[in-house]
């Protein structure tokens, strides 16, 4: 126990640690975590740690990362993407290993070894890409989008890429079973033929998706009734574990099987509460797993062949690179977006350290390479940070001052959020969706959800006052936000915390009476409406107009009516103070005073109908004597 | 007969004297369409088609208003810029008004003499009203010399109400004598060409 609080301790500390100083630096948060890690790793070697058996577990964090991921993407997009998906990532694999392979070959190597080589080296860093992508906001860009597709099929070439390294044993060299990299040590599929095995594997993909569609939705429903936030949390949890460990159970990859139950639920009403479920968990890991990447770093190793470690490293790198860029060209990526994709992806990755293990234990790498490969997969993603501080800094500037961005750089229009989707928020919905603007409706009844969806309305399940729920449903992207939830005191709490954390939003709150103005208003909101007051307006006009009045001048006095009730409004919160009962603050009762004569004057003295009716009214008898008098103008037009 | 619309148009009217008797009077009439346009759209809110279909039913159009700063008030112009649309009153296809009648109904505060090139306005009345003139001219409709009360804060309201009301009659009743009607610069209630029958 106190071990592992001590470890845990020990990585929360360095992580605490180093983040924000390289945040705050400008070098993004996972070069903070390598360098934890670095920092870390002499305190792990005398504790005796297992580092590596650590970054298995954080790997967890990558296949969470892209069950994320699939929540973004909705199938129609992810069919969209094929031809890029086949396309870029094809050449991309196939390039990097032909060339790495060749060069290795050419060096002398035995070319089972060389394509070995290849195949390990041409995987990319799905965890440091997608999080640096996320955290610079370029995954929608057109180079990111390109990225993303390239480590997808990587996800998908790995499978095959596991089959076909055992095919590469050296004749004679035989290691004898062994463990075989972290691959589970269950299995649904062993002992079973080639069509049994895809047969079940297809039913594995099947399930996954088939839940996702029909069983997830009564589940969180059902969930959601209880309104138990970590149960919830537990569900999703259980989803995400499960889809993951069905995946192991056939053999592919649970990166791949949790980004396509992502997708299949894109579309589903609780996609923002997985999100902002999920997130702090694979953040949590990946982090950890950056660590664990900085900590595996074997120095003795590196200051042994310094030269030659730092060489192939370089020669790694510029080799993805190279046929990163050609394949940007191909694929008609245009201008910062051709480097950012080429930088980008040129470090090796995760499934690297997989494949080089399954490599050893299956005899293909000599037993003295394969350190050597770890520590260039290693020390490449440690330079990936660095590679997208180049970007940043120099290649991004220099094109956009050169050429005009493209028209398909703006990556999401102004989206409005509407929170509470009831008689009042729905018909603000209805009317900024008849007027082509995007929402995206957060409301907490999963029935009332089902039944706008059944009108084909699209809501979202969850608190909106809970800001990491607002962060997912893109509180960081909107230009607006709509509160029109019931609770006045959580409606306070949201225009409170939305307007000191996110100033660049505009709140329209909704407000229940005139007290509950005045909290909005010093929560900081300035476009308040109060909720039956327009409608009552109307009832009193018509009201003038069924004693007689005339129509028009009925419409002039309810608009004098309201200005004056809205001034008299604006006066008193001003006054106001959340701190101090209304009968003790002193300037507040006294304007209330003041204001309250002012009405009584109006109903007796028809002052306010006077004022109200200004405007065509002749000039007087008196008016105009006196200007006769003066010789001019009398009676104008 | 001719099918009339009468459209009254004052924002103030509680306060009016003339143009509120003239309304009083209109509405006696039988056989015609009288309307207060800010009674019609208080929110200035005007139904296009409705006007339109209107416009389209009836031979004569009246238009009664206040001369406010040489022109109509707001919402006439907002009636006229909606609904008179290119396509339908002028322009490509635009001869939906062709041929019918367009006449002025107008109250002045100013006397009549005010309206000369001596007077303080320095122009006749008539160089007030051309945009309107003009406006049925480019809708092919014949433009009536116009019935106006000059001094109105002072004139009595009703000799004026009711020579409107036989105005209106004798549109109705196609005994205007339109002719004659043009040879004058306006037109008063003891003025009127009216034919008797």
């Amino acid at each position: 126990m106190s071990d592992f609080l001590l470890l845990a301790f020990l990585f929360l500390v360095a992580g605490v640690a180093a983040v924000p100083i390289a945040s705050r630096l400008g070098l993004g948060s996972v070069l903070g975590y390598l360098i934890a890690g670095i920092i870390l790793s002499p305190m792990l070697a005398v504790l005796n740690v297992d580092v590596v058996s650590i970054q298995h577990f954080a790997e967890f964090g990558v296949v969470m990362m892209l069950f994320l991921v699939g929540l973004e993407l909705e199938p129609k997009m992810l069919w969209a993407m094929r031809n890029r998906l086949l396309g870029l990532g094809g050449l991309q694999v196939g390039g990097t290993t032909a060339l790495i392979a060749g060069v290795v070959w050419w060096f002398g190597a035995d070319w089972r070894i060389a394509l070995a080589c290849g195949l390990i080296l041409a995987m990319s860093s799905t965890a440091i890409v997608l999080q640096t992508l996320n955290e610079k906001g370029l995954m929608k860009g057109d180079g990111g989008q390109a990225s993303f597709s390239v480590l997808l099929f990587q996800d998908i070439a790995v499978i095959p890429i596991l089959a076909l390294v055992p095919l590469l044993a050296m004749p004679g060299a035989h290691h004898g079973g062994g463990d075989e990299g972290h691959g589970a040590s269950l299995s649904l599929v062993a002992g079973l033929s080639g069509w049994q095995t895809t047969l079940v594997t297809a039913g594995a993909i099947a399930l996954v998706i088939a839940g996702g569609m029909f069983l997830t939705r009564p589940v969180f429903r059902y969930i959601a009734q209880a309104r138990l936030r970590e149960i919830f949390v537990a569900t999703a949890l259980m989803f995400v574990v499960g889809i993951a460990l069905l995946m192991t159970l056939v053999g592919l990859s649970p990166a791949l099987g949790t980004f396509l139950a992502g997708v299949v639920l894109a579309n589903s009403e609780y996609r923002h509460e997985l999100e902002s479920d999920i997130d702090p968990f694979r953040g949590l890991l990946l982090g950890l797993f950056f660590m664990t990447v900085g900590a595996a770093i074997d120095f003795g190793l590196l200051f042994g062949d310094f030269a030659v470690i730092i060489g192939m490293t370089v020669g790694v790198m510029l080799a993805k690179a190279l046929v990163l860029l050609i394949a940007a060209r191909v694929f008609g990526l245009r201008g910062s977006e051709k480097f950012l994709f080429g930088l980008g992806l040129a470090q090796a990755g995760e499934f690297g350290f997989v494949l080089t293990s399954f490599a050893v234990a299956n005899a293909v790498l000599p037993d003295d390479l394969a350190p050597r490969i770890m520590l260039v997969i290693t020390l490449s993603m440690m330079l990936t940070p660095a590679l997208f501080i180049l970007y940043d800094r120099v290649i991004r500037p220099r094109y956009d001052r050169e050429e005009p961005r493209d028209a398909d750089e703006i990556t999401e229009p102004g989206i409005a959020i509407v929170a509470g989707h009831g008689r009042f928020g729905g018909v603000v919905n209805r009317m900024l969706l008849a007027a082509g603007y995007e929402t995206t409706v957060l409301d907490y009844s999963a029935a009332h959800l089902d039944m706008l969806r059944s009108f084909g309305v699209r809501g979202f399940y969850g608190d909106a006052t809970r800001p990491d729920l607002l962060h997912a449903a893109g509180i960081d992207e909107a230009k607006l936000l709509i509160i029109a939830i019931d609770d006045k005191d959580q409606a306070t709490e949201l225009a409170h915390y939305v307007h000191h954390n996110h100033p660049h939003i505009h709140i329209i709150a909704r407000a229940r009476d005139r007290r509950h103005v005045y909290q909005l208003f010093a929560a900081g909101c300035r476009d308040i409406i109060r909720e039956t007051f327009d409608s009552s307006v109307r009832a009193g006009r018509s009201a003038y107009e069924a004693l007689g009045m005339h129509p028009f001048e009925a419409e002039r006095l309810a608009r004098a009516f309201v200005k004056e009730d809205r001034h008299a409004l604006y006066e008193l919160a001003q006054l106001w103070d959340p701190a101090v009962p209304d009968h003790i603050n002193e300037p507040y009762r006294l304007k209330a005073r003041e204001l309250m004569t002012d009405a009584d004057l109006r109903a007796r003295g028809g002052a306010f109908r006077e004022r109200s009716a200004r405007g065509w009214v002749p000039p007087t008898e008196q008016d105009q004597a006196e200007s006769s008098a003066r010789d001019e103008a009398p009676e104008g037009p | 007969m001719s099918r009339v619309l009468h459209y009254a148009a004052h924002p103030g009217l509680s306060t009016s004297r003339i143009n509120k008797a003239m309304v009083q009077q209109a509405r006696a009439v039988s056989g015609i369409t009288t309307l207060d346009l800010y009674e019609e759209y208080p929110r200035y809110d005007i139904d296009i088609e409705d006007e339109q279909q209107r416009l389209l039913e009836h031979d004569v159009i009246v238009l009664q208003f206040p001369l406010f700063w040489y022109s109509c008030p707001a919402l006439v112009k907002e009636w006229l810029d909606l609904s008179w649309e290119h396509g339908f009153a002028y322009g490509h296809n635009g001869d939906k008004l062709a041929g019918k009648r367009l006449m002025l109904a107008i109250t002045t505060g100013s006397p009549q003499d005010a309206y000369r090139p001596q007077g303080y306005q320095h122009h006749e009345i008539r160089q007030f009203l051309l945009p309107f003139e003009q406006t049925a001219h480019l809708c092919q409709m014949r433009f009536v010399t116009p019935y106006v009360l000059h001094g109105a804060l002072h004139a009595d309201p009703l000799a004026h109400a009711q020579g409107f009301a036989r105005l209106l009659e004798a549109l109705r009743d196609d005994r205007l004598d339109l002719d004659r009607a043009q040879e004058l610069t306006i037109l008063t209630h003891d003025t009127l060409p009216i034919v008797e029958v």
